[in-house]
């Protein structure tokens, strides 16, 4: 690997810790109000999971629209380990095994899904992951798990039909989801997950691996002839992406009380709000991705006191700033001041 | 007879996804976008038609009128101000977000003038409908006028497109934006018509919807909106037949599957369907088959 | 024995045959070309070759193997490299890179050493590296590595296509007509570097072209095709003196 790519993803970690000290000492010295902490965990999983995304839309060049079902994943199948062990394990052991629980699932499922989806192209293979993602959501909120003596109970009805023994206890109750999950993530462990995440993700594009990621999505055909096996890499990248969305799924679940597979969490609307932080962080821009994540998840917030006109400003912000990107007449335009701006000196 | 009575229903349901999978198509087919925020025209539609009719107590007519020339307006500014300039931008994405851009900003504009509660939406159908056989099949009036307009409108558009200089316009430029340039054909005016004919069917899509199930909120015309998308792509995104049928297929299988299955899991059932399908036609029931050169 | 073996190569598509009763045999060594008007199916022939397309007749034996049923990736990993009439490259990764996605499957280690960075990760990649910038060095490509792809002039970008389907070490090259779009003067830098590839790896290169200066100055041997049947084949010279082929070329 080249130096300047070594201090490119050397820069990225370092703005992530020089973010969580200034966060740390601002919690410390009491300058944080107890709103502004409970948005540090969120904000740092929003984060994880848009570099999952830009790993997949970016990287290998196929636009998912149902990432949040993978976050859903990670977030349930943890959520429900954490639940069955909760006094068995001492806590640290128990969250990492979490991790392990939820980010396995979620790979499981990306691998599962990305079977029948990355044979589609385009926008056709953005529906269908909207799709596996609305459907990912819809069943877990049909689920009825139990547990008792007699073990796992299941049932898509209704918690009656689990039929569970007296002292059994309801874990997922279809709608209702998950509650009382240990409250086991802080900003710390979520600062760390988005390290290795970023870790991860980073040597990826810079191996071997990567690079015959990024062939096949600049140009299939080519990467065919020269060998590339085309559909492993797309699945290899594919089952990464979600395996990190599950990780996020995973502090999601550990740092809410009550755990619904709700739209406004899982749906698409919610993927689509990662989309919009990998595109305005820059597409392939894994950094970017990070400080589009933090900034676009905090900007709602900063704009609290405008109270009802924030969403609005928000999506306005979000079209002058799509148009000042990308419009091709806007870039040829500031191109134009620029170049003057730089005679003048 | 109970059969009967969902299937008709579905029938009804399916006919405005079709009406809505109408405009997504089109506007997907020609101007090569997909417009996120189709749905939320659907939403802006209801709210004028409720202003009118229900706040103003005016005429039924006079607000769906008022409904098709506001949307009308609202896609071809839309189109103008956020679409255009994003044309030819390096990445489809672009114009992609931000047309959820402009979702966000018309569900929060909704939100800001009328509210989150929910507005209980005075149906524009006023006939009651017929009652078949001993009296088992009722079939609402607003069911029959939803089925009868689709097929008005899908007769109407067909005719349009192959008849008429504009619409043949609207296909060149569908099948060869360069193309149709040199060929004299003016490519913005083309899909500014477009837009204006696809939020038009938006705002009657919007009239059906709210009269079929009376609950309007800024968010109601985001999943329909979606499920239509769904519906056009399941009939084969560009064709406009195509619509027609995955808008119906949808609506049906929604509405049976809600009944005899789950209400619950109907939505999975619809989107695992589209899965299905695109899974053995993977440009759907009549998309056309895409090969890429080597 | 031939490296290139073909016989009886047909393929229709929709009742219209686009190659009929298609056979080539090309030694080590050669430089072959094919040619033959727009249409004749001189680009179906490589994309039968390359496993784009499943012929519905004949055989392909590649230094005695066959590969006729084979899929793309396996028939590169035979032997067979290729470049495109319209170039494909990787157009948002960089010069070294592109043909550094070309030694993938010869210089490996696993995914977990590529993502944790650890093992055999850094000595392979020096390697890779060095490998890489020795290929760039033979195609004067070295000054421009970091530079995108895309952002190459139109000649150097031919070059690359070149580099990287060499990087594939194979035992056949083919090139899609090379020439196509170019001026003069880059024409004659291509034939130089086609001799340099040759004399370089000792390649054995089947290459589609119009520009018969071209064909002529450097082809040894020449198929001809036209309506997707054989019309002539044979040496350089004689083909082209054949009052047939110069029909099927001018026309009356």
């Amino acid at each position: 690997m080249n130096k300047k790519r070594m201090q490119d993803q050397l820069i990225t970690y370092g703005i992530v810790i020089a973010a969580y000290i200034i966060m740390e000492i601002l919690i410390l010295t009491g300058n944080l109000s107890s709103h502004m902490k409970g948005l540090l965990v969120p904000m740092t999983y929003y984060a994880v999971i848009a570099v999952a995304l830009n790993l997949c839309v970016g990287i290998l060049g196929e636009l998912s629209i149902g990432h949040c079902g993978f976050m859903c994943i990670g977030a349930f199948f943890s959520a429900f380990f954490s639940k069955v062990t909760e006094n068995m394990l001492p806590t640290p052991i128990r969250f990492f095994l979490a991790f392990v629980v939820g980010i396995a699932f979620a790979a499981l499922f990306g691998f599962l899904i990305g079977i029948p989806v990355l044979r589609l192209r385009g926008d056709y293979l953005a529906i269908v992951t909207l799709a596996f993602g609305e459907i990912i959501k819809n069943v877990i909120n049909a689920i009825y798990l139990g547990v008792d003596a007699n073990g796992l109970h299941m049932s898509l009805k209704n918690s009656m039909e689990l039929g569970l023994l007296p002292e059994g206890e309801i874990i997922v109750n279809g709608a209702m989801g998950i509650t009382g999950t240990p409250h086991d993530s802080n900003f710390t462990i979520a600062v760390i997950v988005l390290l290795i995440s970023l870790f991860v993700v980073q040597n990826l594009i810079n191996s071997r691996d990567g690079r015959a990621i990024m062939a096949v999505r600049d140009n299939s055909i080519a990467a065919e002839a020269t060998g590339i096996n085309v559909t492993g890499y797309k699945m290899m990248a594919f089952t990464i992406s979600a395996a990190i969305a599950g990780a996020a799924g995973v502090l999601f679940s550990h740092n809410i009380t009550s755990l619904t597979a709700a739209s406004q969490y899982f749906g698409y609307n919610a993927s689509i709000m990662i989309l919009v932080y990998v595109v305005l962080g820059g597409i392939g821009n894994i950094r970017g991705s990070v400080i589009a994540a933090v900034i676009l998840y905090m900007l709602p917030e900063l704009l609290r006191g405008l109270n009802n006109y924030r969403m609005l400003i928000y999506a306005i912000v979000l079209i002058v700033m799509m148009i000042f990107n990308w419009s091709p007449n806007v870039i040829i335009f500031r191109k134009m001041i620029l170049s003057k701006f730089k005679k003048r000196r | 007879m109970s059969f009967l009575t969902y299937l008709i229903n579905g029938l009804s349901l399916g006919s405005i996804y079709a009406i809505i999978a109408l405009g997504y198509t089109m506007v997907y087919g020609i101007a090569k976008m997909l417009n996120f925020a189709h749905g939320d025209f659907i939403m802006v539609g209801c709210y004028v038609i409720f202003t009118i009719c229900s706040t103003l107590s005016g005429n039924t007519f006079v607000g769906i009128i008022a409904a098709i020339i506001i949307c009308t307006l609202l896609g071809v500014t839309t189109e103008r101000i956020a679409y255009r300039p994003l044309r030819g931008a390096a990445s489809p994405l672009a114009v992609l977000i931000t047309a959820i851009g402009v979702s966000y900003f018309l569900e929060n504009l909704a939100l800001l003038i009328f509210g989150a509660d929910i507005k209980s939406f005075s149906s524009v159908v006023k006939w009651n409908g017929v009652t078949l056989g001993d009296g088992s099949l009722r079939i609402q009036g607003v069911t029959i006028v939803t089925i009868a307009v689709s097929i008005v409108i899908l007769i109407a558009l067909q005719l349009f497109i192959h008849k008429t200089k504009e619409g043949q316009a609207m296909l060149a430029v569908a099948e060869d934006r360069g193309a149709a340039t040199l060929m004299g054909i003016n490519v913005n005016k083309t899909i500014t018509l477009t837009f204006a004919i696809g939020s038009a069917l938006a705002a009657v899509a919007g009239a059906l919807l709210c009269s079929a199930y009376p609950s309007l909120s800024p968010y109601t015309g985001a999943m329909p909106g979606i499920k239509a998308f769904v519906a056009a792509v399941l009939g084969g995104i560009g064709s406009i037949p195509g619509a027609m049928i995955g808008g119906l297929v949808l609506g049906i299988i929604e509405i049976l599957s809600k009944t005899y299955i789950s209400s619950q899991l109907s939505d999975a059932i619809v989107f695992g369907i589209l899965v299905v399908v695109l899974l053995v036609k993977p440009t759907g029931i009549l998309g056309k088959k895409i090969q890429e050169k080597v | 024995m031939a490296l290139l073996e073909v016989n009886n190569l047909s393929i229709s598509f929709g009742g219209l045959r686009a190659v009929d009763d298609f056979g080539i045999s090309i030694e080590k060594g050669e430089l072959y070309g094919l040619i033959g008007p727009n249409g004749a199916g001189k680009t179906t022939v490589f994309n039968l070759l390359t496993g784009v397309y499943k012929p519905n007749e004949g055989r392909i034996r590649l230094d005695g193997k066959d590969i006729t049923r084979d899929n793309t990736i396996k028939i590169n990993h035979a032997g067979i490299a290729r470049t495109f009439q319209n170039i494909r490259l990787f157009h948002q990764m960089s010069v070294i890179d592109n043909v550094k996605v070309g030694l993938t499957e010869r210089f490996r280690y696993s995914g977990l050493e590529g993502v944790l960075h650890i093992g055999r990760y850094r000595a392979v990649e020096k390697q890779v590296d060095e490998e890489a910038m020795k290929l760039l060095k033979v195609f004067d490509l070295d000054k421009e590595r970091d530079v995108l792809a895309s952002n190459l002039p139109y000649g150097k970008q031919r070059k690359l296509e070149i580099a990287r389907a060499m990087a594939t070490s194979p035992k056949l090259l083919l090139l899609d007509e090379p020439a196509a779009g170019m001026n003069p003067n880059e024409t004659a830098e291509l034939m130089d570097t086609i001799a340099l590839v040759r004399k370089e790896f000792d390649m054995t290169i089947l290459l589609i072209e119009h520009d018969m200066k071209l064909v002529s100055g450097i082809c040894e041997k020449l198929t001809v095709l036209n309506f997707g049947r054989v019309l002539k084949q044979g040496n350089t010279k004689e083909v082209l003196a054949d009052p047939e082929v110069i029909t099927a070329y001018l026309g009356e």
